[in-house]
């Protein structure tokens, strides 16, 4: 037991304590907590009343245990007791043990509001006081409703005690931060602005907390805290004369106040009265100067608390970035502290000078420091601390020091820490590619990097280089032959067999001439990775060998001894086998001119942004980092290479980058999976409904209704007579999870009584790279125009993603198609001749007149195309039936296109109007 | 502040505190990763990491370490001042404090810390005040006839 035990000590508590310190084992423990549980829950339970003294120990011991990591499930009603009790001690461990274990239980906070309430009322400060630490330890939402107005009151009354006050503002600072919309502004915000001005520096410093908050959710309403902040920080920094008694720290004015102001001032720009921006530019000089003067004490205190202060002003004078000259000596004090003694401090400066490298007039100031920098990384030993140092590197690299800071990036890989290899790899990655004037060096670079750390080069690394090598044709020979050499290493890591297999599988041809990378060599040198790795590096060899096939003839028939061994085409995994048996039956059957264009060379991919910068972004959040604005950012339309994807869709297998097969699209289906969510925030924040693809769906049932750079929602459609049923397909294209997601269908008003669309729901989560189905069923009741809306929501990293999607379902799937003899037809045109009955359209074809292609799209519409029933055999006759589920209707249709006007003339019969002129607007968009 | 842990050499948590509204479950895996992280770190290392997207900062005081997260824009050197203005209210209310202290005085601890941080921001920071109101409310105990009336537990 302490020596000192002041106040009121318990001693049945103490002896308790002592009691499980004295325990030998665990065992020992859970049994005497046990066992002194049971005696308190029969003591609470007990006929006799028990007095404050016995429930506030009791109280104490369930807390102390709670404390140990035990839970507890009792003992609230006694500790709301205790609120209502007139000592002090007792009232005292009543709000401790309901700040630590609040209880949502809605009874309970009842009472505790009136506890607290009560107290608040009582007008004696010390009460008072234990009230609002309680709310702002609890800082429930039940809580902030009960007297979130009333403690402005409080805060702003002229009769309330400096130590209330303090409590009152972080009280409500802390009501704000939980529940923002419960704190009502109002004209005590005016009369909170000027406890800046208190002379109680007690009260400033909490006030100011609370203003810093409260200027951030509303700027405008807190303007005039500027001069005040300012004035008050000029009074501490630049006055020698003033004492600040208690409030001085290890010779340090005030620290933590000029610290607050400091923080206060970073959410406004740069003060636009003159007077008022000298003044302020005044006490930042004053701090840096002060930096420079000899220490007052040789406590680390000391330096700490002054040091705190000169990194805020520093924050500051990056925030306003306004001061070429303060920038520049902030710069220069961070380039001293690198060389400190002080872990810490060179922590910080490394930390700090990663911002100021973002500042146009402090980038060079900062570059200035590589050297210490890199030092830095070779010889701190704390890991923490290197990682700043790779950040500030990263941050300070420009076109005229890439290569260095990439070479020695390079050099520290071979020994980093396995927990930031990683990173260092994307960094790399990156700067190599922004930087690249020459793309051998790129090429080299990379390489080099599968080389030191392959297992931290993630897939997007590899994509990447791959993509660009594709798109520049200057460095597609030169990579050719450097991985062929790379390749030549006895042990090489599966990632260079990736890039290897598809760079020659593509540019083999570029070092073939040599005899020494023949195209025998370059087969055999490849196939001898085989065997090493695994199936979905196999699946790309393979491809790369059929394309071997049509680059070199000559190897041709060892390649298909290779695709016809057992070990291939009865190999155990579907993927391996399915591709020997296509690729060694194409190598069969086609001509060298089909081969030629079936394997062609890929086509560049479209320019888009870095991947693997989006990479980093999702690993770091946003932050310290360069400017990275690259003016080939583009996001390419879709909509033409969507047809093919969906296959891949389909299949429920992910896209794949080795999937040479999907030929017919621009861009491999690789290039799904090179991600660019570079423009995340802006694109995808927007809950427009997207109805971009929608009329392409009119005559089709399946496709990509929907992709953005996160994902991609594919289609299938089944219809029979007024039911529907929609397979949706999401795909993850990025690596990251997607959280919390959910899709729905909502109707406009008038859609909700004419289609029912029912979705099940769908797994919360999807894997990176995986894809979830969903089924809607969608009952016809009544014929309809609009369209229902599919909602999806989920969580991406850390931002909440919307996307609304038009749904295809529109009235002509409903079709049931419906064969009949000319003559019928005629007699039947003629029974629907009333006016309303039909509707014509004549309009110009925006697609070239193909008759099979327009044959497919009646088919496509739903409708049977009748022969032989038009005399003239250029025009198209069709008819069906819409069914819904309240009645049916009969449909006539007529197309007479005009192939010298480049015009159609459509024209519907049906009996219901509506009906008519809903399937003319939905057939005529598609010619 | 969105928190601060005390916590002995051998892992034992002997003060907890949350700014944040965060569920018991969470604490307590927020607890042990953090004090695994913390202990593993050697004497000569900084007092400051990067861990999730907050920032720890920590200092050992004798048998005992203090831990703060702090959030990104937060300043770390005050921080790692906040921590020893705490420990000298400690000492001074305690006299010499030591472990054993905090441990057979957990609710005072938490009072001291009440006065001096609320809603994880700087309350009072002058150290006479801080104390004048413990003090106070030490000086508002009812005599300590009752030791004699009640049994032990």
């Amino acid at each position: 037991m302490p020596a000192v035990s002041k106040g009121d000590g318990m001693r049945g508590l103490a002896v308790f304590i002592s009691d499980i310190r004295n325990c030998k084992s665990k065992e020992a423990e859970i049994k005497r907590i046990n066992k002194e549980l049971a005696n308190i829950r029969s003591k609470f339970k007990g006929d006799k009343a028990l007095d404050g003294y016995s429930k506030k120990k009791y109280v104490c011991k369930l807390l102390f245990i709670f404390l140990l990591g035990h839970d507890i499930d009792f003992g609230h009603m006694e500790a709301v007791n205790l609120l209502s009790s007139n000592k002090y001690t007792e009232k005292q461990i009543g709000y401790l043990f309901i700040s630590v274990l609040v209880n949502s239980n809605s009874d309970l906070i009842r009472l505790i509001n009136n506890g607290i309430k009560n107290d608040l009322a009582s007008r004696n400060p010390t009460f008072m006081n234990l009230a609002l630490h309680c709310i702002a330890n609890v800082g429930s939402r039940e809580m902030a409703e009960a007297f979130a107005s009333d403690i402005p009151r409080i805060l702003v009354a002229g009769d309330t005690m400096d130590s209330v006050k303090q409590s009152a503002a972080l009280c409500l600072l802390r009501l704000n931060r939980t529940s923002p919309d419960l704190v009502p502004m109002g004209e005590w915000t005016a009369r909170v602005v000027h406890l800046l001005n208190d002379q109680h520096l007690g009260v400033v410093t909490a006030a100011t907390s609370l203003i810093t908050t409260l200027a951030q959710k509303s700027p405008d309403d807190f303007k005039t805290s500027i001069s005040l902040a300012v004035a008050r920080l000029s009074r501490i920094v630049t006055s020698a004369s003033i004492d600040l008694q208690d409030y001085t720290y290890y010779f340090v004015a005030a620290p933590w106040l000029s610290v607050k102001l400091l923080r206060l001032l970073q959410c406004y720009p740069p003060p636009e009265d003159a007077a008022l921006r000298s003044r302020l530019t005044e006490c930042l000089e004053t701090i840096l100067n002060k930096a420079q003067e000899p220490p007052k004490s040789k406590k680390v205190q000391h330096s700490n608390a002054k040091n705190a202060v000169l990194f805020e002003a520093i924050s500051l004078i990056i925030h306003h970035d306004s001061e070429p000259t303060l920038l520049v000596r902030a710069c220069n004090q961070l380039g001293q502290f690198l060389q400190h003694r002080e872990t810490n401090l060179r922590y910080l400066a490394l930390e700090s000078m990663c911002t100021l490298a973002s500042s146009e007039f402090s980038h060079e100031a900062v570059k200035t420091h590589i050297d210490t920098v890199i030092n830095a990384l070779k010889t701190e030993r704390d890991v923490s601390v290197r990682q700043r140092a790779v950040d500030l590197l990263y941050a300070m690299c420009d076109r005229s020091n890439a290569k260095q800071i990439v070479a020695e990036m390079l050099s520290y890989l071979e020994t980093a820490d396995y927990s930031i290899r990683e990173e260092i790899v994307l960094k790399v990655a990156i700067l190599a590619e922004k930087y690249a004037v020459d793309y051998t060096w790129y090429v080299d670079t990379i390489l080099n990097l599968i080389r030191i750390a392959g297992d931290h080069v993630s897939e997007e690394v590899w994509y990447r280089v791959i993509q660009i090598v594709i798109n520049r044709d200057d460095v597609q020979g030169y990579a050719a032959k450097t991985v062929f050499e790379a390749l030549q290493a006895p042990a090489c890591h599966e990632n260079l067999v990736k890039v290897g297999g598809y760079i020659l599988g593509e540019f083999g041809n570029l070092i073939a001439g040599d005899s020494r990378s023949s195209p025998l060599v370059q087969f055999n040198l490849l196939h001898s990775k085989f065997h090493l790795c695994s199936v979905p590096t196999r699946a790309l060899l393979l491809s790369a060998y059929i394309k071997f096939i049509n680059l070199f003839p000559e190897v041709k028939a060892t390649i298909q001894d290779v695709l016809r061994s057992d070990s291939q085409l009865r190999n155990a995994d579907v993927e391996l086998q399915q591709r020997a048996v296509e690729y060694l039956r194409l190598s069969c059957i086609a001509s060298t001119d089909i081969l030629a264009t079936v394997l062609e060379e890929m086509p560049p991919f479209p320019e888009r942004e870095s991947s693997i910068l989006a990479k980093l972004k999702r690993k770091k959040g946003p932050g310290n980092r360069p400017d990275i604005d690259d003016p080939r950012r583009n996001v390419n339309g879709n909509t033409e290479h969507s047809d093919n994807k969906i296959e891949a869709t389909n299949k429920g297998s992910p896209p794949s980058f080795t999937d040479l097969l999907n030929l017919n699209s621009t861009p491999p289906a690789g290039a799904n999976l090179l991600v660019d969510v570079f423009s995340d925030n802006s694109a995808l924040a927007a809950t427009d409904v997207s109805e971009e693809n929608f009329s392409r769906f009119v005559c089709k049932n399946n496709g990509v209704i929907f992709e953005n750079q996160l994902l991609q929602i594919g289609l299938k459609s089944e219809y029979r007579q007024s039911l529907g049923r929609i397979y949706v397909f999401y795909g993850n294209k990025t690596s990251t999870q997607f959280l919390s997601f959910s899709s729905t269908v909502t109707s406009p008003d008038t859609l909700e009584n004419q289609l029912t669309a029912h979705a099940k729901t769908v797994d919360p989560v999807i894997e990176g790279g995986a894809q979830v189905q969903q089924i809607i069923n969608i009952e016809c009741v009544s014929d309809f125009t609009d369209a229902p809306v599919l909602d999806i929501q989920f969580r991406y990293g850390g931002t909440l993603q919307n996307i609304a999607v038009k749904l295809p379902v529109m009235l002509n799937k409903f079709f049931q198609p419906t064969e009949m003899a000319s003559q019928d037809f005629f007699q039947r045109w003629k029974q629907l001749g009333a006016p309303q009955q039909e509707v014509q359209k004549i309009f110009k074809a925006n697609h070239p007149m193909d008759t099979d292609v327009t044959k497919a799209k009646i088919l496509g519409f739903g409708i049977a195309l009748l022969d032989q029933v038009d005399p003239n055999p250029e025009n198209f006759v069709a008819a069906g039936v819409i069914h819904t589920k309240n009645t049916q209707v009969g449909c006539l249709l007529r197309l007479e296109p005009n192939a010298q006007a480049q015009m159609y003339r459509l024209t519907l019969r049906t009996s219901r109007e509506s009906v008519s002129q809903r399937l003319c607007d939905l057939l005529s968009d598609q010619f | 502040m969105q928190f601060m842990l005390l916590f002995s050499r051998q892992g034992k948590l002997r003060l907890q505190k949350w700014y944040v509204p965060l569920s018991d479950k969470e604490k307590k895996k927020i607890t042990r990763e953090l004090v695994q992280t913390v202990l593993a770190r050697k004497p000569k290392m900084c007092s400051f990491l990067e861990w999730r997207d907050l920032k720890v900062v920590y200092k050992r005081y004798a048998s005992l370490y203090f831990c703060c997260a702090i959030e990104e824009q937060d300043n770390e050197l005050i921080t790692l001042e906040i921590i020893h203005r705490y420990v000298e209210l400690l000492d001074k209310y305690f006299g010499s404090v030591c472990e054993l202290d905090i441990i057979f005085n957990f609710e005072k601890a938490y009072f001291i810390l009440d006065e001096f941080l609320l809603g994880g921001e700087a309350q009072e920071t002058s150290k006479k005040n801080v104390l004048k109101a413990i003090e106070q409310a030490d000086l508002l105990q009812e005599p300590r006839h009752e030791y004699f009336n009640v049994p032990v537990y």
